[in-house]
């Protein structure tokens, strides 16, 4: 059994040949979206909770297209972060929603390792949409499809990330996919930024972009939150754009058959700059169609009760 | 009730006796300790006679910090039921903090606590009071009525005072009333939004760190506040190697300063964290090994004075929810002892050593009557067995709360008997 998991909480957890197997799957399954009619009955009878602990149109959107197009029930429920409302906590709520039984969870929270901690308290899958800085294994997981597909291969590629190391999920998620998929990464961000140690984690760390961009297959931008200026973490927006901005004078350096990518939503001006977004060579509307296929993986993996695993798509 | 032990070993490190004796207790009171005790005419009615062969007699273990919840957050913990944990674990003497609800930083809090102990503790208790008036950090408490009304020292425990000034004048001030200054050595905005060790840890785990110079910066800040003003200064628990070593160089400069810290800080490290469980959420937080390391070496160089188990009760509405939005804070009276007597059985501590831990020099540092068996005194001590291996269980603690991470550990060293006045307050049922 290539893929054998109750839940997907990060990809810190996963093996080489099961991520393979995850980007294999969500490449058959893109076929499904260029289709007029994008529905297959493989998930009927299904149901899918998206439980959203944090404001996430994107990724949720992302999640439920994926759900229906596999003909999965899906319900939406937006809680609120703080510890106590209405004197319930997290855990009564997830007990209240498995009383229903749902097959799946997907669980965005703002406090990191919220949704490991529900996942050991349901009997249902759960799939993590993103937790506090910790990690987003669904971004990644596109990410490395986005770059599988362009490049043909993920073994060998230099990724250069940029921005927001500290809390970025999304640069720690594709930190270790990247790292199990024989790629190399390079963190590149203001010192501020960059978490303690983040070295053993496999990345290298540089200081300016310009030391690593020559040698970059991919760079990815990250957001840069405007809360960071009051933090005492940046003196300025303007002086970051200065620095780290990504930009097409800083490109000039780039190879040639450099791609750039963004998770989004993208700061147009801070991190990157417009003419480099929406240039030639941005992949950030790849990703997000990615998205969707990668998400319709997870799901027809971990949807499936244990018995009835292994079938593919029709 | 009077009892006699018979040949336990006898350990009181206070002076410094390690010996096969019988100990009779008459009227609560230590009547006589002696290697082979003769009961002549002088024997007491209704004795009872104990079998203390193998067993560890010492004298009652003082923790000289504690969270006991009450006035306030009763649902918690309350004085009686924290004073049956103490006794649980072989403590017949507690300081208590005072960060309860009121903050103990006047008299009325003072004699409540007092009062309360007196008709429903099972132990002593001997609170702490505040050193800012409610523990603000913006002006001194009435040091002189708090001491009259019983405290043995002054902290604002749960917070720093982040004012130099005023932890400056608190040190003065407390000179006229010899009161000990309990410093709780963080930097606010150092260890701001934090919540587990900064570290690589922190880094994979995605959790907003807390470095060791939050600590570091505020023990040293405190050291050299205590010298200049020449008063005494306790830091309460160390959990970095930058404070050992701080602390280390201060007492060797002559600064009267001691130290504690406690058994999480030297059984656990941040390692523990790659489950998100709160349990292991605590303030000061788990450390890197490194910094576990130099608290050990701290306890045998004596750079570290005392054990206290920093006894923070907290209810599963605090501890069972997200790692973020979990209360701080770990029980500590009824694991403790084992894991002390660890340090004995890795060759770390003699057993005097170890025992004076959690006893004389707690009782010492806040000026008490405890730690110590003098004969005519009454007769606090501890009976242990220090071979008796068995897991330790959360639910079976007298504690109204849960959080133990020690819990399911398996442990060697455990409780017989307590006695505070001669009275046995706890007793292991097999
Ligand atoms: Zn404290």
């Amino acid at each position: 059994m290539p893929f054998n998991r109750k839940d997907l909480l990060g990809i810190r957890d996963l093996e080489a040949h099961e991520i393979e197997h995850i980007l294999d799957l969500a490449k058959s399954f893109k076929e499904i979206n260029t289709r007029s009619i994008k529905k297959v009955p493989t998930l009927r009878g299904k149901t899918v909770v998206h439980l959203f602990y944090e404001p996430s149109t994107r990724t949720r959107t992302s999640f439920d297209i994926a759900a229906k197009r596999l003909s999965a029930d899906t319900y939406s429920i937006t809680a609120s972060a703080s510890s106590l409302v209405k004197g319930e906590t997290f855990l009564d709520t997830l007990k209240n929603l498995e009383a229903m039984k749902p097959d799946v969870f997907i669980i965005r929270h703002s406090a990191s390792g919220a949704p490991a901690r529900m996942a050991q308290r349901t009997s249902a899958a759960v799939i993590n949409a993103g937790d506090g800085m910790h990690e987003h294994p669904s971004q990644a997981l596109l990410d490395m499809l986005t770059m599988r597909e362009h490049k043909g291969r993920l073994e060998g590629l230099t990724v250069l990330i940029v921005g927001d190391i500290a809390h970025s999920r999304v640069a720690r998620s594709n930190l270790w996919g990247l790292k199990k998929m024989g790629a190399s990464v390079v963190l590149c961000g203001p010192t501020t930024l960059i978490p303690p140690q983040i070295e053993r984690m496999g990345a290298r760390v540089c200081r300016r972009p310009e030391e690593a961009i020559p040698d970059a297959d991919v760079i990815m931008v990250l957001r840069l939150q405007k809360e960071r200026q009051q933090q005492m973490l940046l003196p300025s927006l303007r002086e970051y754009s200065m620095v780290f901005g990504i930009n097409a004078r800083r490109l000039e350096k780039a190879r040639e058959d450099v791609v750039i990518m963004h998770p989004g939503p993208i700061n147009r001006g801070v991190e990157i700059s417009p003419e480099v977004a929406d240039g030639p060579h941005s992949l950030i509307l790849d990703q997000v169609t990615n998205g969707v296929a990668v998400r319709m993986a997870l799901l027809y993996l971990l949807a499936q009760r244990a018995e009835d695993r292994g079938q593919r798509p029709e | 009730m009077n009892i006699l032990f018979r040949q336990g070993r006898v350990l009181d490190p206070a002076r410094g006796v390690d010996q096969v004796a019988d100990v009779l207790i008459v009227d609560g009171c230590l009547q006589a300790i002696q290697p082979a005790l003769e009961l002549g005419c002088e024997r007491p009615g209704e004795l009872r006679q104990v079998d203390a062969r193998g067993k560890w007699i010492v004298p009652g273990l003082v923790d000289m910090h504690v969270h006991l919840r009450e006035p306030g957050e009763e649902y918690k913990e309350t004085i009686a039921s924290g004073t049956r944990a103490a006794v649980a674990g072989g403590y017949t003497a507690v300081a208590c903090m005072p960060n309860t609800k009121p903050v103990n930083d006047n008299a009325a809090v003072t004699r409540f606590i007092l009062e309360r102990a007196r008709e429903q503790g099972s132990c002593r208790v001997y609170p702490v009071g505040a050193i800012s008036t409610g523990s603000a950090g913006e002006s001194l408490a009435e040091f002189g009525e708090l001491r009259e009304a019983g405290v043995v020292a002054v902290s604002d425990d749960g917070r720093p005072v982040m004012n130099s000034l005023l932890m400056r004048r608190a040190l003065e001030y407390a000179k006229i009333f010899d009161l000990l200054v309990i410093s709780h050595a963080e930097d606010l905005h150092l260890s701001r939004g934090g919540l587990m060790n900064e570290g690589p840890i922190s880094t994979a785990q995605g959790l907003q760190g807390i470095p060791n110079t939050a600590e570091e910066v505020m023990v040293a800040r405190d050291l050299l506040l205590a010298e200049w003003t020449g008063s005494r200064l306790h830091i309460a628990h160390v959990s970095t190697a930058g404070s050992v070593r701080l602390i280390r160089d201060a007492k060797g400069r002559g600064v009267a300063v001691t130290a504690e810290t406690a058994p999480h800080y030297f059984c656990l490290n941040d390692e523990a964290l790659a489950t998100f469980d709160p349990l292991y959420k605590v303030n000061p937080p788990l450390r890197r090994p490194a910094d576990v390391e130099a608290i050990r070496q701290g306890l045998q160089d004596g750079t570290i004075d005392a054990v206290a188990t920093d006894h923070a009760p907290h209810s599963s509405v605090e501890k069972d929810i997200e790692f973020e939005y979990a209360a701080n804070g770990i029980i500590g009276l009824e694991s403790a002892l084992p894991l002390i007597l660890d340090l004995v059985r890795e060759g770390l501590l003699s057993a005097s050593e170890a025992i004076a831990k959690v006893s004389c020099n707690p009782a010492r540092i806040l000026g008490i009557p405890a730690g110590v068996l003098v004969t005519g005194r009454p007769a606090d001590l501890t009976v242990i067995d220090p071979e008796a291996a068995y897991t330790l269980d959360s639910q079976a603690f007298q504690s109204k709360s849960r959080n133990c991470p020690f819990h399911g550990r398996r442990v060697q060293g455990r409780v017989e008997m307590t006695l505070v006045q001669g009275r046995v307050v706890f007793g292991h049922r097999a």
